[in-house]
């Protein structure tokens, strides 16, 4: 586990620092159209080739990286914390607060939450900036994102309400909201390191689909999303393999994050 | 000498038999399968609107006339002859007689007069309809006899014989009501959100020369698929036959390793297109109102865009730069004497400085200092658009203004473009069935709601406005082709030197088909593939390869 | 007592269902391009037309009152008309629910069994090494555009259903894995293992009735993730389900049909889960 763990370490650190020094690797931009070799194969010049319009997919991989990787796990985080309150609050109170809760969260699942996202471009300006655009595209990811995983974390806080170390917690006089935080929410943490993972490339991917609606990134702005749609021509990908390489490199770190936090759950246990 | 001719034509003979007796059992069945890329609203012929209600209605609809998409010439179907009053308001048709529709009702001038009546109640709203109306009162009916009918509207309608093209006849008898046609198809099976399947009418008039009955095919099979993707990977996998409007990315995919699969038939009279917003009224700043109302500006816009590489990037060649509202492939009513664009971003700066703007440290400032930024929306999930609008961004980023792109759904860009106009630009195209620009009349006359870039002016709101009003008017009224010709001609010149259209480019009319499909002849006119289906066959390859 | 729990969920159900109906209306209504019509910018049609067209929408605009003309024609087992396919609800939702219900049961299936077998042999054998590979596996299905996954399954000519299957998996697996993750590492656990006792035993005695809660929380929230994989599936491979036609009215702003999708997208949902918690309540009500 140490090696892969130390491999997983190694992916993600190449990735954020590539892409981070995106500027000198790339240093023809994202937004280039170099139109006389559009839609080239990988050559010296352009690694990766370049799309229809003749950008450098080097350069839109490492751009894309850089937002992504740091927008998607923020939102996971803001998804996974509501989960945690929501869910966890609901499972440890009971009663009438775990139905109600469930209730709404039942109603969230159920939504046609399309037409709000379809609001709040029409709220939003046309010529908002894309980082405006794509700040906003990912938290609202986030805010829709919890309703999953609060239902299975309430039912694991429920299962730890009558548990005997809370009895023994809570006849030995601590308050209530600590022993939330101390007792509970660790218990919890397979479920939430769970949603974490599953919630990073989701998101990637929902805002890609979000373009639909005008949110997310704009052009010439490139995101893994946009790059992932991609593949959806999928007749013609598969003539031509580099166009995987976003799809290889978001498997590749969505893999060492889960390396990685796995562990993690495992020092929680 | 004889002898020569005789061992020349002796194969031939044989291959003619041979031909001759493969030719009942390929002809004699035979299912054409292909795309549908929507539901079809209505099997309604009168008030079919979508594309794909329309490909049903000229698929399985009987026409008194219609336009052959390949001469661009009117010839008589159901009409045997017609004759147009020298007013314009009055067509007379001769029909043909002892024709049945798909259920055996007999066929009769009475249909007609129904269909017509039907098609111009305006409690109906059909769009076919809405195209007759050219004045206020009430159309009018006369059976003369049985095979024989006038027609006669209140107002003149320009190109009125043309319009019945788009009117598939109804019985006013048959039970069935729009499911009994006259065309060679006829609905036989809705699965909604699957398939269409159409059957051969049995009692379709038509023969070929050698008098077999028509259409050849037994069926054709409908599959609704709104996946371009999928459509193309079942064309390869041989489970469909046809791709109409095929993309230029799987044209070249498809010509690379079997060209003789698709067909590119030349632009074809489809036009993507760019509009600044120039409403009164519309929820933005006045200094930006002022730059969308300047013909200068709008001009320089257009100089600007390097309209070739929109073609030769974005369409792989397949399109060719727009002149102006027509596209060349409507032969008769294009204006050859307009200048093709030519992309100059250097006159582009020019013009803009004659207007006060000046280029500031790479940015486009306006009189006031604003600096020129404006958005361009355009529909989400057209590739083609998007990144048209990605490419028209750099090119206005050479003269200093900054686009930012925005991909709306369509319920909401239509939104902004017919009610609260809260937009600055749009990219959007025309998909043009018919040649006449007569059709056109809502689009040009500034009153009316599809007046695009400022819909429904109480009164023209600027000279050249006031003039394409009254040309298009001219040009309605008369019956007089050359007369239309030149006022068109001169409506097409103001629109360039306006331009509150920013033509762009005029897509060319790519399709691919299977080689099974025997009689094809792909055209620029929709339905490019399918226009002659009645004579289009399949199978006749697979009988020859039996063993 | 079970009666009256039952009744009173029932109660609650369709209680929610309702007032999903109401807030999918309200969402509906309030977001734009909702009294616009693709024919609104079709050239040959004229104002008078066009101002039908118009009308012909606005009819909804007040939203409480339409929604309570519709409850009272429900009441009455008339559920209205689409709006773009001139066709009464009931019958498009009757025609197209058998293919959606197949698609979804095999694919919750297909995914459950999957997720689960693999979970526990990951949990239980704690290999690294098909750890790992799960991992993977899991991790590029989750990355995998639906509209990819549902291009392949054309592409492959397998079922429809394993698309959708394929986007509820790797969710199943995470949790499951996790879950069963922290089952196995619980000192009683450890100490079964080390006393030698048998595997099944400890699985069936022991790490199962920890995890069950969870898991039957889990098995209820994988009905709303299939249905939401439903919608991209059918839409794209042109299946005639209810996906599909959710697709369908979204785009159209078909607002009888969304309302009705979505009361009964919510019922399933809360079935779903509230089966999953009596289950649980009655299957887990030992601690953990």
């Amino acid at each position: 586990m140490k090696t892969s763990r130390r491999v997983a370490c190694a992916v993600l650190l190449l990735v954020l620092g590539v892409s981070l020094c995106a500027k000198l690797v790339a240093p023809a931009g994202y937004a280039r159209q170099y139109r006389e070799a559009a839609d080239a194969p990988p050559s010296r010049q352009h690694w990766l080739g370049t799309d229809e319009i003749g950008r450098d997919r080097f350069a839109r991989v490492l751009y894309g990286t850089r937002l992504s990787l740091l927008l998607a796990p923020a939102a996971a985080l803001l998804s996974t914390l509501m989960a945690a309150v929501i869910g966890g609050l609901a499972g440890y109170l009971g009663g009438i607060f775990q139905r109600a809760a469930m209730t709404v969260t039942d109603l969230f699942l159920s939504l046609p939450w399309l037409f709000l996202l379809i609001t709040v471009r029409a709220l939003l300006p046309l010529n908002v900036s894309p980082l405006v655009s794509v700040l906003t595209t990912f938290l609202i990811l986030g805010m829709l994102g919890w309703t999953s995983a609060a239902r299975v974390l309430c039912a694991s806080a429920a299962s730890l309400r009558n548990s005997d170390f809370l009895r023994q917690a809570r006849a030995s006089g601590i308050p209530g909201a600590r022993l939330f935080w101390i007792h509970v929410l660790p218990n919890l943490k397979p479920v939430l390191l769970a949603q974490f993972w599953i919630s990073i490339p989701i998101f990637i991917l929902s805002e890609a689909n979000l373009g639909i609606l005008g949110l997310g990134v704009a052009e010439p702005m490139p995101s893994w999303g946009s790059l992932l749609k991609e593949l959806e021509g999928l007749v013609s990908v598969g003539e031509e393999p580099w166009k995987f390489v976003p799809l290889v490199l978001l498997v590749a770190v969505v893999t060492s994050f889960q390396l990685i936090v796995s562990k993690q759950e495992e020092f929680a246990v | 000498m004889t002898t020569l001719t005789v061992s020349r034509a002796l194969p031939n003979l044989v291959l003619c038999l041979c031909l001759g007796l493969l030719t009942p059992s390929a002809f004699a069945q035979g299912e054409l399968r292909f795309c549908l890329r929507s539901e079809p609203k209505t099997f309604d012929p009168l008030q079919v609107q979508d594309d794909a209600s329309v490909a049903i209605r000229y698929l399985t609809g009987g026409t008194l006339v219609r336009m052959n998409r390949q001469s661009q010439v009117l010839e008589p179907e159901l009409a045997q002859a017609w004759k147009v009053s020298k007013d314009g308001k009055q067509i007379t048709f001769k029909l043909r007689s002892g024709i049945s529709f798909s259920d055996g009702t007999p066929f009769s001038a009475e249909d007609v007069a129904y269909t017509v009546q039907r098609l111009m109640d305006p409690s109906l709203h059909s769009p076919t309809g809405d195209a007759f109306r050219s004045g206020p009162g009430n159309v009018q009916t006369k059976i003369l006899s049985p095979t024989q009918i006038s027609i006669t509207f209140p107002a003149p309608v320009a190109g009125l014989d043309r319009q019945f093209d788009q009117v598939a006849i109804m019985s006013s008898k048959s039970t069935k009501k729009e499911m009994a046609v006259l065309g060679p198809f006829m609905v036989a099976d809705y699965n909604p959100g699957a398939t269409v399947l159409l059957k051969r009418n049995p009692n379709y008039w038509k023969t070929d020369e050698q008098g077999r009955r028509l259409p050849y095919l037994d069926s054709i099979r409908l599959d609704i698929q709104p996946n371009r993707d999928i459509e193309m990977l079942r064309f390869k996998r041989n489970e469909i036959d046809l791709i109409n409007s095929l993309d230029s990315e799987y044209f070249d995919k498809l010509a690379s390793g079997s060209p003789q699969l698709v067909h590119d038939a030349g632009p074809s009279l489809d036009s993507e297109q760019m509009w600044f917003n120039q409403v009164a009224k519309a929820p933005l700043p006045g200094y930006k109102k002022a730059w969308f109302r300047s013909a200068v500006f709008r001009r320089a816009i257009s100089d600007a865009i390097n309209r070739g590489d929109l073609a030769k990037l974005v369409f792989r060649g397949h399109a060719q730069p727009a002149v102006g509202p027509f596209s060349p492939a409507n032969r008769f009513w294009f204006n050859a004497k307009l200048k093709p664009p030519v992309y100059s971003p250097d006159a582009a700066l020019t013009c803009l400085q004659t207007e006060g703007f000046r280029f500031d440290n790479g940015t486009l400032k306006d009189r006031g200092g604003n600096a020129v930024v404006f958005s361009i929306i355009t529909n989400s999930g057209n590739k083609y658009r998007e990144r048209m609008a990605t490419m028209i961004q750099q090119d206005l980023q050479r003269i200093g203004i900054q686009v930012r792109v925005v991909t709306l759904d369509f319920p909401s860009l239509i939104e902004r473009m017919t009610q609260s106009f809260d937009y600055e630009a749009i990219l959007l195209g025309l998909t043009n069935v018919a040649l006449d620009p007569n059709e056109e009349m809502n689009v040009w006359l500034s009153s009316s709601e599809n007046h695009q870039w400022n819909p429904q002016e109480k009164t023209p709101e600027t000279p050249w406005e006031a003039e394409i009003d009254r040309l298009m008017r001219l040009q309605s009224a008369s019956s007089d082709p050359k007369k239309r010709k030149e006022a068109f001609d001169r409506v097409q010149e103001i629109v360039v030197e306006q331009a509150p259209f920013i033509f762009l480019v005029n897509r060319n009319a790519l399709s691919a088909s299977s080689s099974s499909v025997h009689g094809l002849t792909p055209v620029i006119l929709a339905p490019q593939t399918y226009w002659n289906a009645e004579r289009l066959s399949v199978g006749i390859m697979e009988a020859q390869s039996r063993p | 007592m079970l009666g009256r729990k039952i009744a009173r969920h029932s109660v609650a159900i369709v209680g929610t269902a309702l007032l999903g109906g109401l807030l999918s209306a309200t969402m509906v209504r309030l977001a734009p391009g909702f009294d616009t019509d693709e024919a609104q910018i079709d050239s040959h049609l004229n104002s008078g037309s066009l101002r039908a067209l118009r009308e012909a929408r606005s009819q909804q605009n007040n939203i409480l009152v339409f929604y309570l003309h519709s409850l009272k024609r429900a009441s009455q087992g008339d559920l209205g008309s689409s709006l773009t396919l001139h066709q009464p609800v009931s019958k498009l939702l009757r025609e197209r629910a058998p293919l959606t219900i197949q698609l979804i049961g095999v694919a919750l299936v297909v995914s459950w069994v999957g997720a689960m077998t693999m979970a526990l042999s990951a949990a239980g054998l704690r290999l690294e090494t098909y750890d790992a590979i799960a991992t993977v596996l899991s991790g590029i299905l989750l990355c995998l555009p639906a509209a990819v996954l549902g291009l392949l399954s054309v592409l492959w000519n397998t079922p429809a259903a394993l698309a959708v299957a394929a986007i509820v998996f790797p969710r199943d697996f995470r949790y499951a894995r996790n879950l069963l993750g922290r089952a196995y590492s619980m000192p009683h656990i450890i100490t079964a293992r080390a006393k030698g006792l048998h595997e099944l035993r400890i699985l069936f005695w022991h790490v199962i009735p920890v995890a069950c809660p969870q898991l039957l929380a889990l098995a209820g929230v994988s009905v709303s993730l299939a249905i939401g994989a439903a919608i991209p599936i059918e839409a794209l491979c042109g299946l005639a389900g209810i996906g599909q036609l959710a697709w369908q009215a979204a785009l159209a702003r078909d607002l009888p049909l969304l309302v009705n999708i979505t009361v009964l997208v919510t019922l399933v949902t809360l079935l779903a889960n509230t089966a999953a918690d009596l289950i649980g309540s009655m299957v887990g009500s030992e601690p953990a």
